[in-house]
């Protein structure tokens, strides 16, 4: 051991490696996520062979978008070390704020269509009545609720996509964290707020039409003469998009000393207070941008799955975020990735009749029935057989050698 | 030299237990302190309040020229003001390398935005390769600091210690798990970090004591018994029937 004040031969210059350097998962993501998107519009209906399906393109945009909100979970859950039960919730909230305009854009346009072949063209104030009455009919109302004043501007509930689950999280995050509500009793807290939105959504009186959700997202106002089939590759270009810039932002948030600050949150995070940080805030920060993340997400997803109800924010849907990064790998962003697309396109091909049932003579295996079982034990084999995950197969080919 | 810390009437009791009784203790800077005492005399109770973990139930904690009360600050914000603490159990981050652990312990801003844009300067890991080679782990700055061995950890606890630049270190046990030779480094190192900064030493072993040459305190139930040279207080009667007699 050399002393501190006799001196010690001068440490090399700080070599900045370049963050594609250090973080080789990402260049290897990003050019899978293009090439999948290439063969994805090569292939699609809208504008190449035709092989894949628009209702496929449709649903591998919504992978991708399913895929974002599992790293922003990886991100607060595998690197912060708080279960969040409720991300779902920013989703589901984000998915609202764009199907308001979207809904009531191309309702005004079709209206304004309608009566544009009256002799008398309609004042504004008849045409915004025309709408009301078209949206809230359903719930027996023709009043256009207070919250969708700015309906129809798109920055305005772009805005809204962003601000209302970041302000959700901000809140909910100051009170939960500042409490000092840690592990299960802050999953429980997070499940309550989900269930809390869900059940305050179901109301037909809550202005956001109560469990017939919003529909007709698919249709995009000023668009509504392109085809769906072309439609659904631009979603899909703009999910995969999101997908690479939101993966690419985890990524370095998780990389630098931030991430070495959260890692330590979630592995002893009264040492790190006594170290000087202040725990809170770093886990408010986490848990307001991954929440952004997630409505950003979710303003993706809901236009290509074309209807969004408050089943949607149900517990359950926040649970299975949960069960997807577990079984992708907890701590690694690509594992998240890994286990959204995985189980959930599994999902979709089981339960949507796309799977053969199994006749066994006796009994037949109808997979709609059996697909919770199949999810559960394969949740059980990864924790028992595979705890790293999935992706914790990869760590052995990416690990450098000391 | 003058009053850096000063504890005085404190008292907080756990379950009827009364861990610390009307405790009065103060520390200068620059000083070395060491705290003895027979297991619950309340040592790391007293490094508990006066490093936030523990609000006590009456009493003062003071705090520099400007006579701080440390009671109403958060763990965060009196580790700011320059409280450093080694634990008893080595506690190090044990996913990340040596080198994460000592950055993240190393004096600059706290604040999520700026540890979200910070990078390494010139300093920064010139201060990290000195606090390496002091500690004895320059060779292992890349490896898990899991894959450590006990002293070596507790090595990479002292080191990070340093690297905050507290002006008080309340250090518990350093030396358990060390080797004699290790001992030995670790007593010249709190020797001359207690040259410039407060520093105060739980330890059970008589010998380090005696090899640190400072001023002792006794500890026993919560309140001091005894406080003066070691020699001064191994002659103590009192100190002698409830500690050393045993």
């Amino acid at each position: 051991m050399t002393d501190i004040l006799t001196g010690s031969p001068l440490p090399k210059t700080p070599t900045r490696r370049p963050f594609w350097r250090d973080n080789p998962s990402v260049v290897w993501f990003l050019s899978l996520l293009a090439l999948f998107t290439l063969i994805v519009t090569l292939l699609s209906e809208g504008m190449g062979q035709g092989l894949i399906s628009t209702s496929l393109v449709k649903i591998l945009g919504m992978t991708l978008c399913l895929c974002l909100i599992a790293v922003a979970m990886d991100v607060v859950w595998g690197y912060t070390g708080i279960l969040s039960l409720g991300h779902y919730a920013f989703f589901g909230l984000g998915g609202y704020a764009i199907g308001m305009w979207l809904m009531y854009a191309r309702t005004e346009i079709v209206i304004r269509d309608a009566l544009a072949a009256d002799a008398i063209p309609p004042t504004e104030a008849e045409l915004a009545e025309a709408v009301a009455a078209q949206i809230f009919g359903v719930v027996g109302s023709s009043e256009l609720p207070v919250i969708w004043t700015f309906a129809g501007s798109l920055p305005f509930q772009l805005a809204m996509v962003v601000l209302v689950p970041g302000l959700l999280a901000l809140v909910f995050g100051w009170l939960a964290f500042r409490s000092r509500v840690t592990g299960v009793y802050l999953s429980i807290l997070t499940q309550a707020m989900t269930l809390a939105l869900s059940l305050y959504l179901f109301q037909n009186d809550t202005g956001l039409r109560g469990n017939n959700g919003l529909s007709g997202l698919q249709n995009i106002p000023g668009f509504l003469h392109v085809p769906q089939s072309v439609i659904s590759v631009w979603f899909f270009w703009g999910s995969a998009l999101v997908l690479g810039l939101g993966y690419v932002l985890f990524a370095w948030v998780v990389s630098g000393k931030f991430g070495s600050v959260i890692r330590a949150i979630r592995d002893n995070e009264a040492r790190v207070r006594f170290l000087g940080y202040n725990v809170e805030a770093y886990k408010l920060f986490v848990f307001t941008l991954t929440a952004v993340v997630s409505g950003i997400a979710g303003a993706l997803y809901y236009p290509q799955a074309g209807i969004i109800n408050p089943a949607e924010v149900a517990p359950i849907a926040s649970i299975y975020l949960a069960v997807w990064v577990a079984i992708g790998g907890r701590g690694r962003l690509y594992g998240a990735v890994i286990g959204a697309a995985l189980v959930s396109l599994l999902s979709s091909w089981l339960t949507g009749g796309g799977a053969p049932s199994i006749d066994l003579g006796f009994y037949t295996i109808v997979w709609t029935d059996w697909w919770l079982v199949v999810l559960g034990l394969g949740f059980v084999a990864v924790t028992l057989f595979f705890p790293k995950g999935i992706g914790g197969i990869f760590d052995h080919l990416g690990r450098k050698q000391p | 030299m003058r009053t850096l810390l000063e504890v005085s009437g404190v008292s907080v009791t756990f379950d009827g237990f009364r861990a610390i009784n009307n405790l009065s203790i103060d520390i200068a800077e620059p000083e070395l302190r060491a705290v003895i005492g027979p297991n619950g005399a309340g040592k790391t109770t007293f490094m508990d309040i006066v490093t936030g973990k523990t609000k006590p139930d009456s009493g003062k904690v003071l705090w520099g020229e400007m006579s701080t009360d440390l009671l109403r600050l958060s763990e965060s914000a009196i580790a700011k003001v320059g409280i450093g603490r080694k634990f008893q159990k080595p506690t190090v981050f044990e996913d990340q390398s040596v080198r994460d652990n000592l950055a993240l312990a190393l004096r600059n801003k706290r604040g999520p935005f700026a540890v979200l844009f910070w990078k390494p300067g010139m300093a920064d890991v010139t201060r990290i390769h000195e606090l390496a080679d002091e500690i004895g782990l320059s060779d292992r700055l890349d490896h898990r600091a899991g894959d450590l061995s006990h002293g070596q950890k507790q090595w990479l606890e002292i080191g990070m210690l340093l690297a905050q630049d507290p002006r008080l270190l309340l250090v518990d046990e350093p030396a358990a798990g060390m080797t004699p030779s290790e001992r030995e480094h670790t007593t010249d190192l709190l020797k001359r970090a207690a040259r410039t900064r407060a520093v105060m030493v739980i330890e059970h072993d008589m010998e380090f004591i005696r090899r640190l040459e400072c001023r002792v305190t006794v500890l026993h139930e919560g309140s001091v018994l005894a406080e003066g040279s070691l020699d001064h207080v191994t002659k103590n009667q009192q100190v002698i029937d409830v500690y050393l007699g045993r």
